[in-house]
């Protein structure tokens, strides 16, 4: 795998949603402040190579379960923004028709079937798809994305060993970005290594640098490749960085709640920046290329910012639709 | 240990038993309705499965699931591990994936290990993404006590459930509401806890050998009367229909309502009857305090003061944890007494 030649046309593809995601999130941050966003949000910045990483080796039909944090995931899944962006303003055009919110997107199109806000409350959900696809035989394999605070909760471990001892098709991927909230790793888990976890679960268990998305599509495509093929699942430990706070548009730093040294390391060691350095140093893609990604991306967050500026709102009577 | 053994006083009650009364229709018990629904679903559905601790074993969750995995395979009916919130997410998952599944937890208490699962996701799936996907999926639950089961092993939890929007409530009285009602909840696009009565095991009732359905939200007219409307559930119809039959006796012509489903709650039966007969006793094999009677109470209150000649009153479990001692245990049990007490407070 180490050796892997990623074709061109993936390389920009991956380069386009590691943009979409930072552009997104960035116009989140502009914006928020006129409060016309009216839902919490916490966003991904800093983390997005692993959504894309693991993405662009699913087909629109592998199962993707994000949590709170989930806007990088829906887009590298291939959510179009236009619904995301609804769904933020609360209008009925968004992808949960406004009820939701930002932590409650769903697009069945893409396989995306609903995400949870509640720690670790995707995993079993997802392992529950994975036994539907082992039960139905149709391949379908599910990616489960979810923070180092998901593993301080009973139902990972719940969910690991049942995934594992019916050998279901599914990857976990721990994004441990070393902070659940403003409680560190170290306050909470006595062990950091968290893809240690899988050895007794008789799974795979890796680590991976989470910031690095060539590392991530090669570890991911050996990972989901086994899946498919009926080998069981396996623990994916990537390690990262939440460039903002917990919640909202704002930084650690200015809240007092991390140290200035730590975040500037981290922000030293950004995603997009490690891919543009390495495809341009290799010759892998051109500048050129990178910069008419850039340019599509501009005009792709316009108009969905638009889109869901112009959408109406749900009416009252919606309230009470869709409860059973 | 005769985990069926009714510390009530059951003599003489199995008033829907009496063979007489069926002319020679076929009749199977409760636990048989439950297992045949089961397996008419399991073999006309193939989305379907069923999964919990010990549904393949060979005691099968008291007869319900005997030997359904030798019938329609392991896959589909099989053993989990002890890890009651896991097992609900995997059920929402699968049922997302298209799916019918089906999870037996075979005493309510460890549901309670469930409801980060239950109440914050499967109840809410639905509603929190507009509509556009469902959980369709049935959590069979068991409730009733007896011999010492105690304060861990017995608690009748239905109150805490419908007090979430988004999950459906089903509590059968007879073996044929339990199928009809089971296959419904099967076929159902929300998410239903079904609460099984232990001690409704063994009560016999026609049930026809077909699969058929009976809606969920509607209850049934048990019997017809003019003085006093009594609004039961599970266990509680059965004792309801035995103090009926005493208080006929006194001249004392009883309206009986089997709720059947308690969310949603059928208010128009509720409302219809009391209207008519002017009084209410509210039966309910839950806790007493934020139940099911102190809602059909309030509903009362809310929406039929003018029809009521008396307060309401209710027949309830009592604000404390059950115990084990077979003298408490009796104590903290209602029997037809307490009904027929609370009767007549009220036609005073």
């Amino acid at each position: 795998m180490k050796n892997l030649v990623i074709d061109t046309g993936i390389l920009k593809k991956m380069y386009y949603y590691l943009v979409k995601i930072r552009r997104f999130e960035e116009k989140i941050i502009e914006l928020y402040p006129q409060q016309e966003m009216r839902c919490p949000v916490h966003l991904y910045i800093g983390q997005e190579a692993i959504a894309v990483g693991f993405c662009a080796n699913l087909k629109k039909e592998d199962y993707v379960f994000s949590n709170h944090r989930n806007h990088g995931h829906l887009i590298a899944k291939g959510v179009d923004l236009k619904p995301m962006f609804a769904e933020l303003y609360g209008k009925i055009t968004g992808c949960s028709k406004g009820k939701g919110g930002s932590m409650h997107m769903v697009f069945p199109e893409r396989s995306i079937m609903g995400t949870s806000s509640i720690v670790g409350g995707g995993i079993p959900i997802a392992v529950g798809t994975a036994l539907a696809s082992k039960m139905n035989r149709d391949e379908r394999v599910v990616v489960v994305f979810f923070g180092d605070g998901a593993v301080d909760e009973g139902v990972f471990y719940e969910s690991l060993n049942f995934a594992s001892l019916k050998k279901l098709p599914i990857v976990f991927v721990c994004e441990n970005n070393f902070y659940a909230t403003n409680s560190p790793q170290e306050n909470r888990q006595v062990n950091p290594d968290i893809y240690k976890i899988a050895d007794f679960f008789l799974m795979p268990g890796v680590c991976v640098d989470g910031n690095d998305v060539l590392e991530i599509y090669k570890i991911a495509k050996e990972f989901i490749d086994r899946a498919k093929h009926g080998s069981g699942p396996s623990l994916i430990e990537a390690r990262t960085y939440r460039w903002k706070t917990h919640v909202g548009p704002e930084t650690d730093i200015e809240k007092g709640f991390r140290d200035e040294k730590e975040v500037a390391e981290w922000v030293n060691k950004c995603p997009l920046k490690k891919f543009e350095e390495h495809v341009l140093r290799n010759n892998l893609l051109e500048k050129k290329d990178l910069q008419e990604v850039g340019k599509k991306i501009e005009k792709e967050v316009q108009e969905a910012l638009d889109f869901a500026l112009t959408s109406r709102y749900p009416e009252e009577e919606d309230l009470y639709k869709d409860v059973y | 240990m005769s985990w069926d053994r009714v510390p009530v006083d059951l003599s003489g009650i199995r008033v829907l038993t009496q063979k007489d009364e069926f002319k020679g229709e076929r009749v199977i018990s409760y636990r048989e309705a439950i297992r045949e629904a089961l397996s008419s679903a399991l073999g006309r559905d193939t989305r379907v499965f069923i999964f919990g601790e010990g549904v393949d074993d060979p005691g099968g969750v008291f007869g319900t699931t005997l030997n359904l995995h030798k019938e329609f395979g392991q896959e589909r009916v099989f053993d989990t591990p002890i890890c009651e919130n896991a097992l609900t997410g995997i059920a929402i998952g699968a049922s997302l994936a298209g799916l019918r599944p089906i999870l037996v937890q075979m005493r309510t208490d460890f549901m309670l290990l469930s409801m980060d699962q239950l109440m914050n996701h499967a109840a809410k799936w639905k509603y929190m993404f507009g509509g556009k996907v469902s959980v369709p999926m049935v959590v069979r639950t068991i409730i009733g006590g007896g011999w010492g089961s105690a304060a861990q092993h017995s608690q009748p939890l239905q109150g805490l459930f419908t007090h979430i929007p988004g999950l459906k409530v089903v509590m059968p009285s007879t073996a044929y509401d339990a199928k009809g009602l089971l296959l419904s909840s099967i076929h159902n696009e929300s998410p239903v806890v079904f609460v099984e009565h232990r001690w409704l095991y063994d009560h016999k009732d026609i049930v026809p050998p077909e699969p058929y359905f009976i809606p969920l939200g509607k209850g049934s007219l048990r019997r017809e009367g003019k003085d006093l409307t009594l609004i039961a559930d599970s266990f509680m119809v059965i004792l309801a229909m035995a103090a009926a039959r005493v208080l006929e006796k006194e001249g004392i012509d009883i309206e009986l309502i089997d709720l059947r489903t308690i969310k949603p709650l059928d208010y128009d039966l509720i409302l219809n009857s009391v209207k008519k007969t002017g009084r209410a006793v509210i039966l309910d094999f839950g806790y007493k305090f934020c139940g099911i009677s102190s809602e059909v109470s309030s509903f009362l209150m809310e929406n039929a003061f003018e029809h009521l000649e008396t307060s309401v009153l209710r027949v309830a479990l009592p604000d404390v944890p059950t115990p084990a001692s077979p003298i408490l245990e009796k104590a903290y049990y209602s029997g037809e007494e307490q009904i027929i007490t609370e009767v007549k407070r009220v036609l005073k």
